[in-house]
């Protein structure tokens, strides 16, 4: 068969500088799925937006041909005249990008934005368009399509508006979709849901695929060829079955190796020791007032936290895990102090095993001062979290210039210490941040953070927004910094594997509740409730043989009333989280006992 | 439905929001010490002339300027009545100029709707100038049409109002015999309105319009530009071009869709700046406009013809803020569905 779409010797350059992309190669047949996998910087995105020709007005197509062989025409798309590639564009290539939240006009509506490419490419008129579009947007799962038809982008979840970004690609039934990163912004249980929408919709119209990813989980459960990518060049490229079972590249083992993994083996975990409690958050709940709608409409509540009782034995890692808008970034603000509960919940910190413990939200001006030294944050984003007009040097030594501690040659000093332990040189001082990779602005940031010799630190998603390789090394940081300094960890995450391999607790929380509670090693082997199942379910993983399971991801993640009887809520009101008869000690699950 | 009672809603906070200016600017004409008449009648006693001082004590009663403050106040505004009972701003009576020796009413007239439309013609003037140049700019950054727009826009920005309309005057009368000085050929004025003179007016509007509207014309092409390079970075951008849309028609559906709300946000701001800003170019071109009148009535404190103009010009800012309020709850879903549960 003769391939759909073949890219052959591309190379793509910037300005005078050497190639991003180097000689790259591959062919995609119709009807099948190529992933083309790297991490960020390995040219995927900008070979397979070379395709399209979406590139930026620097970028210039050095060499190569891009040959798209469909509709008994054969093109040249590196080299085709722009207006001809028009029609190309959309209509026989289609193209989904990475993050929905920002890929729609937010002052168009979604029918309009959709239904534009039948009429831009004179298939249809406007009034034929709607019928056609209304049809798919039934197809990619719209409850309402008329409504949604009528939707702004802003009245749409993350999950709804991929789905819509799917449907304007799917629309005009093209013969190569290519999705660049389509679910790398999203929840895993949207993204398992994504995917399989994708491959369903892909079966019935028979159009080919081309799929960028990062994520070799992804890749194992939707792909028939695998393109490895590594600065710029082509490392390993196959089918993926023989690729995924025994990777031939030391690249491609490497990112293998590297992935994240939720362990399935039967361990019996011995539950953590409870009598030394570094933080402890007992009936926490907080609750949020909307700006109430209309006049004599009582305001709407969100209970961003409901009930949440966590103890951080000191010395160990307890996770909350959790999609976003799951209230697990709202229970660390509460725990740091930088939000206070509703009445009746209460945070206490005991930094030193010795003394009665302090609470968190009643402090005089001297305890807080001191328990702001002792819990410390790492934040998300490494990019936006560390000031880009401050030297190296001063964003360390700033927490010691607040609490007043030691000269400025000392404050130096423990700045290159701290520099040496996350692993990186003492001469890096001077250096502002964007001399570094995400991955080194991230040892910063853990560096900033140890500064004062916290006892407690939080950590917000570090690690989601690296690549696999460096996430790896992220983690193996925190745990030896932890098992060196004796520190304690509340590790935030939506992302099950990276809490499987660090937590020695795990709490996994859905809409402001703890659902489960159990070591990692437990819960991931003996998963009780349907939504930690769901999450379980939904983590693509690089195994094959293991697809993820589309049915028990809809029914974990549904509403709670889908869940089996004993799960299932009083009206509003959740049933109580309890340790059940045959469970393991120390394994709590939210259920009628 | 829901736009109409925005509208409205605004035209109540509108007609608040010039209560409260009305307190303000009354405070502050009565701020320096003394008023108009009583530095008259000290003028006419330290001269001796009590005839004068006769007339101008019984204007004090006339005008109620004997009474408290806020009495004066309440009766300016008409919400209390005078000596010649409710007779004040709401009534339509906007008092009596001391400076001119006539009704307010009489000496700003006609100078009332040129003002406004000097102003409007170059507001007009502006966003014509402004809209294409702008995208333009924007679509083809860093090139040369970019960096001749921006040239031209800065030297709008650097020359002196003042200066570019002598220049104006000089090179417009030579070359394209445009008029000197005036909104309309001196044999129209107080003639009733009719096509000859409609036809002078504009002719001699055309000098006018050009020097008050160059600097906020290029200062708006400029804000333009950046909020369109903006939008051009965002992904939706790539979207469109990935649908296959051609450059131009994807360029004013998108990016200029969005890069255009602070565009009409600007509105309510361009006209004060705008009349503020001719005050000197009114002088210079000599129209006959209400600047020149509000310099003289603010130099002699000639209270009750200041308040007026001031009063009017915060009418028109208002008006214009409230314009560009509604325009924005049109254009911008985003504004229209705040507030309500998503």
């Amino acid at each position: 068969m003769r391939p759909l779409l073949s890219v052959e010797n591309l190379s793509i350059g910037f300005g005078k500088g050497d190639s991003v992309v180097k000689d790259v190669s591959f062919a995609v047949q119709p009807g099948e799925t190529l992933a083309l996998v790297g991490e960020s910087g390995s040219g995927k995105t900008i070979s397979c937006r070379a395709v399209l020709r979406i590139l930026p007005k620097v970028a210039q197509l050095r060499s190569g041909r891009i040959i798209l062989e469909t509709r008994g025409k054969k093109l040249d798309l590196a080299t085709l005249d722009e207006r001809l590639m028009r029609d190309v564009r959309g209509n026989t290539v289609s193209m989904i990008f990475q993050e929905p939240m920002r890929s729609l006009s937010p002052l168009h509506r979604i029918g309009n934005q959709v239904s534009e490419v039948l009429w831009l490419h004179g298939r249809k008129s406007e009034r034929e368009a709607r019928n056609v579009v209304l049809e798919c947007f039934e197809r990619v799962g719209f409850p309402d399509p008329e409504r949604t038809y009528r939707s702004y982008p802003f009245e749409l979840s993350g999950g709804m508006r991929q789905r819509a970004m799917i449907a304007m690609a799917m629309v005009a039934k093209p013969d190569l979709l290519i999705a660049d990163e389509p679910t790398t912004a999203l929840d895993v249980t949207t993204q398992a849901q994504v995917l399989g929408l994708m491959k369903d919709l892909q079966r019935e119209t028979g159009m080919a695929m081309i799929l960028v990813t990062h994520d070799l989980g992804v890749v194992a459960n939707m792909a028939e060829q695998v393109v490895v990518m590594h600065k710029g060049r082509v490392m390993e490229a196959g089918p993926a079955e023989p690729m995924l079972r025994s990777p031939a590249h030391p690249y491609t083992k490497a990112l293998f190796d590297a992935a994240p993994e939720i362990p399935d083996a039967e361990v019996v975990a011995i539950p953590p020791l409870r009598d030394d409690l570094i933080l402890e958050m007992k009936n926490v709940s907080k609750t949020y007032t909307l700006r109430a709608g209309k006049g004599w409409k009582a305001p709407t509540l969100i209970h961003a936290c409901r009930e949440i009782d966590l103890r951080v034995t000191r010395g160990e890692t307890l996770a909350i895990v959790g999609e976003s808008g799951s209230g697990k970034t709202t229970a660390a603000r509460i725990a740091l102090g930088a939000e206070p509960p509703d009445p009746g919940g209460e945070v206490l910190f005991r930094p030193d095993p010795s003394r009665p413990p302090v609470a968190v939200h009643d402090m005089d001006r001297e305890t807080r001062t001191a328990f702001q030294k002792q819990a410390q944050m790492v934040f998300q984003d490494p990019y936006s979290s560390l000031s880009p007009r401050m030297r190296i040097q001063d964003t360390l030594m700033e927490p010691l210039d607040i609490h007043r501690i030691g000269t400025r040659s000392e404050r130096r000093d423990k700045a290159a210490e701290m520099l040496r332990l996350v692993g990186l040189s003492p001469d890096m001082l001077k250096r502002y941040p964007h001399a570094f990779s995400g991955g080194q602005r991230q040892r910063l940031s853990i560096a900033r953070a140890l500064m004062l010799d916290p006892a407690l630190i939080v950590c917000d998603e570090p690690t989601s927004a690296l690549d696999v390789s460096v996430q790896e090394q992220i983690l193996r940081l925190l745990e030896e910094i932890r098992d060196q300094h004796k520190l304690s960890y509340l590790f935030i995450s939506h992302d099950l594997a990276v809490v499987a391999r660090i937590a020695d607790e795990v709490a996994v929380m859905r809409r402001g509740l703890i659902v489960e509670q159990a070591p990692p090693e437990t819960l991931f082997y003996n998963p009780q409730h349907p939504y930690t199942k769901a999450l379980i379910a939904a983590q693509p993983e690089p195994d094959i043989d293991r697809p993820i399971d589309l049915k028990l991801v809809a029914q974990g993640a549904g509403a709670p009333e889908h869940w089996p009887e004993e799960f299932r809520f009083n009206g509003a009101e959740a049933p109580p989280l309890v340790g059940k008869k045959h469970l393991e000690p120390g394994h709590k699950v939210r259920c009628h006992a | 439905m829901e736009i109409l009672r925005y509208a409205i809603y605004r035209f109540g906070t509108m007609l608040m929001t010039l209560l409260v200016v009305s307190v303000l600017i009354f405070v502050i004409i009565n701020l320096p010490p003394g008023d108009y008449l009583s530095n008259q009648i000290a003028e006419l006693q330290a001269t001796g002339q009590s005839a004068g001082v006769a007339k101008a004590e019984f204007l004090r009663k006339e005008y109620a300027l004997d009474k408290p403050l806020w009495q004066q106040y309440m009766i300016w505004m008409g919400f209390m009545p005078g000596p010649h009972g409710f007779s004040g701003m709401i009534q339509g009576n906007f008092g009596w100029s001391f400076e001119f020796d006539s009704p307010v009413a009489d000496i700003v007239g006609d100078s009332l709707w040129l003002t406004v439309l000097v102003n409007l013609a170059a507001v007009i003037f502006v966003y014509a100038v402004a809209l294409p140049l702008g995208v333009l700019a924007a679509a083809r950054a860093r090139s040369w049409v970019d960096y001749t727009t921006a040239f031209v826009g800065y030297l709008g920005l650097a020359t002196p109002n003042f200066l570019l309309a002598l220049i104006l005057f000089y090179y417009g009368h030579r070359w394209f015999d445009l008029p000197i000085g005036g909104l309309m050929a001196p044999e129209f004025e107080g003639v009733p309105m009719n096509w000859e003179k409609v036809k002078s007016i504009l002719v001699h509007l055309i000098v006018p319009t050009f020097v008050i509207g160059t600097a906020g014309a290029s200062a708006m092409m400029q804000r333009l530009r950046a909020n369109m390079l903006d939008e051009l970075g965002k992904p939706y951008v790539e979207t469109a071009i990935a649908k296959g849309m051609a450059p131009s028609r994807m360029l004013a559906k998108y990016p200029l869709r969005v890069a255009f709300n602070p565009f009409v946000a600007d509105i309510g701001n361009l006209l004060p700046s705008m009349i503020s800003g001719s005050v000197l170019v009114s002088v210079v071109l000599g129209l006959q406009t209400i600047g020149p009148t509000l310099l003289t009535a603010l130099k002699t404190q000639d209270m009750f013809l200041s308040g007026f103009v001031l009063m009017f010009v915060a009418l028109l800012t208002l008006i214009g803020t409230m314009i560009s309020d509604v325009l924005l709850v049109l254009l911008d879903p985003r504004i229209r569905y705040e507030g309500r549960d998503a």
